[in-house]
């Protein structure tokens, strides 16, 4: 008890020390050169300048511009000039390969992941359906959905998005295109070992970790080359200052290996060593892995599509020390009441609360950021699912924080309630970001434009309404269920009964959720085909070159190569 | 790498990540590695035989993690000892579990000490081939392709499952497999009820 609370001081105290020598370090600019590395992401004179290659018109885009004009005008003489619009459009073309397969794989993944999740969800409301093939219980289904989902789905769109970003962001085309491209096919071909393991019922048995170890090899691998890729183009870089994107990327590719070969290092783990470690490993990889990649993108695309630089620059490098380096230490909270050792708890619980420190960081940072211009939403398909995105990801993370108290826990703990705040998390923020950046980047990719405003729209609100039905619903039985659960006066099977019509709830938001992956995977698919209108060229690519005009005039016409 | 004039380094950056891991790979998973190593099995724990074994690879084969959780709390926590599921576990009870199997979800109720409610095999058996003949209500899938159906009389060695006769098709037999009766032995391993010494708990 004694050494339990000594060791809450000693690492709250420590915590704070940190964080107090990291803020003395930057006022004294030890860390970078300060708001001037937050401008890096525009040419010369494109502050103003809006970029949204997914508004599915011209028109649209040009909507965009006058909403920024109107909201956000700088006084200053925006343009981006011809040659600044070639070269924009040669880094972009430099990276299409590995970005093509990766996305076009994580949609793939998407739709399969979806059909999993729904499956499980189905199955725990009518649990005769589907049960006379062992690969088709909902034990097997359940793990292929997560690791569809977490491998699949979110590292790929991870990593296209984060090579698609790394020559924008550097201002040098990618050094080996085809080394990430192989990268990415061995993910490719990992993920699909993996799954195929789970179904046939050869899963290591630690979740997020389900893999067994000999497909971790090509998924290594994959990492690692595309890595080198990304490596090689940071040494060439001709920018100033590397912007914060390329911390969270490069910073995630370095974590994403440690966590792998520590967790899989066969032999070394056992009993409650090894659950103290399932959760380290398992929260990192949220926080040190799709936190980092989903976080990039919005550092980019948020200002990138309003052509405003971030609201503080520094803010946002507070907020990335302070999430390496209290996220890392999170894990134990998932084994709350557990037989772990209490300071072990302690620990996590302490940093769980101060995970605040940088999820406040960003919130205020894309809050001031995208504060009053949220009419653009209605012009940019791409802001729409980041500022919706990043709005999830500071509430799940606060919800996160809560939900290790012990008071709050001792109730969610074991019950569908952290199964939603999961999907806040990896649902809600991260998801949402890499659609929208997928708006964004598929047509520089393609050099051609999204074939229909519509579907995105269906998109939007079929995912948007889903979710809400399934978080709500399965919140609310999640708590009963914990209630419930507590209550040595009522008998177990009453935490089952009462989750019933929410496991159903689940199930109808699952299936809109699900609706709007198909719709974006038919629209995918389409674009992918060259098929759809024809407007204007590639529109979005190459205006004609306008005249030299302020972007306050009202100028119609801005180039956004 | 080339510096830059009031720029952070690539390489500072690096070495910073790998230091916050480092830091916190120390606390949650060598300091745990170290303090834990050294537990002796319980006197009453038994190490479990092949049988069991198998059948444990049968319960992380099919997920049977997803749903139950090994991991009693303490009664200060919740009441998990009054609803009959065993004391709480401390370190030394899970030191032949290879890999651990403490489970975070309580669909279905914790089966740390299942052996010690439900000694019966023919349970086990009928309520795997069918939950909701034992326990109305369940959420619990069937698992059928544990079984063969079978007609005729039963041959020499074969575990005749016997179901509640609302359950039961006439002149079928349901036969477990070998896999049903390993992960039943399984189950019934799971037996903490020996002493141990209580170790000192978070405040």
């Amino acid at each position: 008890m004694q050494y339990s609370v000594g060791v809450l001081l000693v690492t709250f105290l420590g915590s704070l020390a940190a964080l107090g020598v990291f803020l003395f370090s930057m006022s004294r600019g030890l860390f970078g050169a300060g708001e001037a590395a937050g401008r890096v992401i525009f040419a010369d004179k494109e502050i103003g300048l809006v970029e949204e290659p997914a508004s599915a018109t011209a028109a649209s885009e040009d909507n965009l511009q006058q909403v920024m004009n109107r909201t956000g005008h700088t006084g200053e003489f925006a343009v981006l000039t011809p040659e600044e619009a070639d070269e924009r459009a040669s880094l972009d073309a430099s990276s299409r390969l590995p970005v093509l397969i990766a996305l076009t794989g994580s949609v793939a993944w998407l739709v399969i992941a979806s059909v999993f999740g729904l499956m499980a969800s189905i199955k725990l409301h009518a649990p005769d359906w589907l049960t006379e093939q062992a690969w088709l219980t909902f034990g097997r289904i359940r793990p292929a959905h997560l690791n569809a989902v977490a491998y699949g789905w979110c590292s790929l769109a991870g990593l296209g998005v984060a090579i698609w970003l790394y020559p924008r962001l550097l201002r040098t085309p990618l050094v080996g295109s085809r080394t990430a491209a192989a990268g990415v096919v061995l993910w490719l071909i990992g993920v699909t070992g993996g799954i195929w393991a789970i179904l046939a019922g050869r899963s290591a048995g630690l979740e997020w970790l389900e893999f067994p170890w000999q497909v971790d090899i090509p998924l290594f691998l994959g990492g690692t080359l595309v890595g080198v890729a990304l490596l090689r183009t940071l040494q060439r870089r001709t920018v100033p200052h590397l912007y914060v994107s390329v911390w969270y990327i490069s910073a995630g590719l370095l974590w994403l290996p440690v966590l792998l070969i520590v967790a899989k290092w066969p032999g070394i783990h056992f009993g409650v060593q090894q659950a103290a470690m399932n959760w380290w490993f398992g929260h990192n990889v949220l926080g040190l892995w799709f936190t980092p990649l989903g976080l990039a993108a919005i550092y980019y695309f948020l200002p990138k599509v309003l052509g405003k630089p971030i609201h503080s620059y520094h803010l946002s490098l507070v907020g990335f020390w302070t999430l390496a380096f209290f996220y890392s230490q999170v894990g134990g909270h998932h084994l709350i009441g557990g037989p772990v050792p209490g300071w072990l708890i302690t620990l996590s619980i302490v940093q769980s609360m101060m995970m605040i420190v940088p999820v406040v960081a960003v919130g205020i940072n894309q809050h001031r950021t995208a504060y009053g211009h949220l009419s653009a939403l209605r012009y940019s398909p791409t802001l729409r699912f980041i500022v919706l995105g990043g709005m999830m990801y500071t509430l799940a993370s606060i919800q996160g924080s809560m939900q290790s108290l012990r008071v709050v826990n001792t109730t969610t703990h074991f019950t569908h309630f952290t199964v939603a705040h999961a999907h806040l998390g990896l649902y809600g923020f991260f998801s949402l970001v890499m659609f929208g950046a997928m708006y964004f980047v598929m047509p520089r990719v393609l050099d051609w434009e999204w074939p229909s405003s519509k579907l995105i729209s269906w998109h939007f609100w079929l995912v948007m309404s889903g979710f809400t039905v399934y978080f709500v619903g399965l919140s609310i039985g999640g708590w009963l269920q914990g209630l419930y659960m507590l209550d040595a006066s009522r008998p177990f099977m009453d935490s089952v009964l009462v989750t019933q019509p929410y496991l159903v709830t689940r199930t109808v938001g699952g299936t809109l959720m699900t609706l709007g992956h198909l719709v974006f995977a038919a629209h995918f698919a389409v674009m992918l085909m060259r098929r759809g209108t024809k407007r204007e060229g590639a529109a979005l690519l190459r205006r004609p070159v306008p005249t030299l005009q302020p972007a306050g005039a009202g100028n119609v016409s801005g180039v956004s190569a | 790498m080339r510096l830059r004039d009031g720029e952070v380094s690539v390489l500072k950056l690096a070495i910073g990540a790998m230091l916050i891991m480092a830091f916190a790979a120390g606390a949650l998973v060598v300091l745990p590695y170290f303090t834990m190593r050294g537990v002796p099995a319980p006197e009453g724990l038994v190490a479990y035989n092949e049988a069991q074994l198998r059948g444990r690879q049968s319960y992380i084969a099919n997920g049977c993690i997803y749903c139950h959780s090994q991991q009693p709390r303490d009664p200060s926590v919740a009441p998990d000892m009054a609803r009959g599921w065993g004391r709480p576990s401390v370190p030394a009870d899970y030191v032949y579990d290879k890999p651990h199997l403490l489970g975070t979800m309580r669909t279905g109720p914790d089966l740390f000490n299942i052996a010690v409610r439900q000694p019966s095999r023919d349970w086990h058996l009928g309520h795997l081939y069918q939950p909701r003949a034992y326990s109305p209500g369940s959420i619990m899938p069937a698992y059928p392709f544990l079984f063969e159906r079978k007609q005729g009389a039963s041959v020499a060695g074969e575990v005749t499952v016997t179901l509640p006769p609302a359950y039961a098709r006439e002149g079928e037999r349901i036969v477990a497999t070998q896999e049903a009766l390993d992960l039943v032995e399984y189950l019934l391993s799971l037996n903490r009820s020996y002493p141990v010494v209580a170790t000192p708990t978070a405040p």
